[in-house]
């Protein structure tokens, strides 16, 4: 209990330095000006979202493979927290594209293959919510982890090579282009930041899944005596 | 090496429970004309817009007909249980999907093909010339989407909810093939019609990715 709550709060501090970093170290954009700080809170969870993903994916791999609870337990802790961080990076970025680029939506690649990202992986923990029976939830959702995830890749590749005919949009379409070196530290610190963020909340929700295991084997037993 | 000899034997029962009733192919074929109805009459769109949205509306209203036609392949298989016979049956339980997957793909391209006539006179495109190629895309597009809906079928038909949970799972996933699809079949609709070699790869590359995915899982999926 102590264990975690000063981890909490070790994240919370590192969380709270790199939000200062962001506004108050990092200089203002030259052509963007303030709004441009998103960056330091939207790039960040969309890598963070990622390695989530990815780490989900592992865990799925594992569990066909060894078919231990727990990597089903992290399988849907990781998944869950990806979708926490993509969502935030899909609401962060209309935030920023309406004053920078002039609109809220666009279909590029990156927003288009994020967004096909999410749906996916709403299905994937919809999907675990309409199985009954543990071990068949545990194993048919890794495995559709693990079809998601191969996708990925396709989606971007196919998106890229005939979605993206149209010009960007013109003004700074693509940061880290050209970014300032501290604005770069700002940047790779929030990114630790989130990691930390991320790292204590799949532990957190991977407490839960275990306990609520452990609550369905009990009430089995209850049932069975 | 008795993958080909169980996969023909499966091949054959999956064409002829369907052939006897051909409800399957009768129900989707109504289906989809149904749809690209509403859509020509949502959008009534001149002969230049039917050549660009054309494309896309065809492909959407195959993968959302695909999405209800494929539930019924391992649906069909609970009844009597008749999975369990069937994975006792078999030394490769890959034959399973093997067969059900080149069923529903020839299923698919067969509701294609007689559609094809008929979206070409509603929407006023020419596709005789092309015909061949349109086959081509046809087949790969079919063949991605009856491997990756009849991999998700096994799964829906274990769960809740399961009409509405197969398309959920199978459509996002299916975005590659209808971009490429689309886009490779508006080229061939276009005034000056064009193959676009590298979209018919991609496609190739997709079947191929996932049906080794499913080669080397699929028979976790059929799991007891």
């Amino acid at each position: 209990m102590v264990k975690n709550l000063l981890a909490a709060a070790a994240v919370f501090l590192l969380l709270g330095a790199a939000a200062y970093a962001s506004f108050f170290i990092a200089p203002t954009d030259v052509k963007q000006g303030l709004i441009y700080r998103i960056l330091f809170l939207h790039v960040p969870s969309a890598w963070t979202g990622l390695t989530a993903f990815f780490i989900s994916f592992v865990a799925n791999l594992l569990y066909v493979w060894r078919r231990q609870p727990r990597w089903d337990w992290l399988g849907i802790s990781a998944a869950e927290v990806g979708l926490a961080f993509t969502t935030v990076v899909l609401v962060t970025g209309p935030i920023w594209a309406h004053p920078v680029w002039g609109i809220w939506w666009t279909w590029s690649p990156r927003l288009t293959s994020t967004f096909v990202l999410w749906l996916l992986y709403v299905s994937y923990v919809l999907l675990r919510t309409l199985l009954e029976e543990p071990d068949r939830r545990a194993l048919l959702s890794a495995l559709f982890g693990i079809f998601a995830f191969i996708d990925v890749p396709l989606v971007f590749g196919s998106i890229r090579w005939w979605r993206d005919q149209h010009p960007q949009p013109v003004v700074m379409g693509e940061p880290g282009s050209g970014l300032d070196p501290i604005m770069y530290k700002v940047l790779f610190f929030s990114w630790f930041a989130m990691m930390a963020l991320m790292t204590l909340l799949i532990r957190q929700r991977y407490r839960l899944e275990a306990m609520r295991s452990d609550l369905e084997t009990m009430q089995h037993e209850l049932e069975a005596a | 090496m008795s993958l080909l000899p169980n996969t023909a034997v499966l091949f054959g029962k999956e064409l002829r429970t369907e052939f006897r009733s051909r409800e399957l192919l009768t129900t989707t074929v109504v289906f989809i004309l149904i749809v690209l109805f509403m859509f020509s009459i949502s959008f009534r769109p001149t002969s230049d817009e039917s050549r660009q949205i054309g494309p896309g509306l065809l492909w959407l209203a195959f993968l959302f007909a695909a999405s209800l036609m494929l539930q019924h392949s391992f649906l069909s298989e609970q009844h009597n249980d008749t999975l369990s016979a069937l994975r006792l049956s078999v030394s490769d339980p890959f034959a399973i999907f093997f067969a059900k997957l080149a069923a529903n793909t020839l299923f698919l391209l067969l509701t294609e093909l007689l559609l094809l006539p008929i979206f070409a006179t509603m929407y006023n495109v020419p596709i005789v010339p092309v015909f061949h190629w349109l086959l081509l895309v046809f087949f790969l597009g079919s063949l991605g989407t009856a491997i990756v809906g009849t991999a998700f079928s096994a799964i829906s038909a274990q769960a809740r909810m399961r009409e509405l949970l197969l398309p959920l799972l199978m459509l996002p996933l299916l975005t590659p093939i209808l971009i490429v699809s689309t886009e490779v079949t508006k080229g061939l609709f276009d005034r000056a019609p064009y193959l676009q070699w590298e979209g018919v790869g991609f496609l190739a590359v997709f079947d191929l990715v996932f049906l080794t995915a499913l080669w080397l899982f699929g028979e976790y999926l059929l799991e007891e």
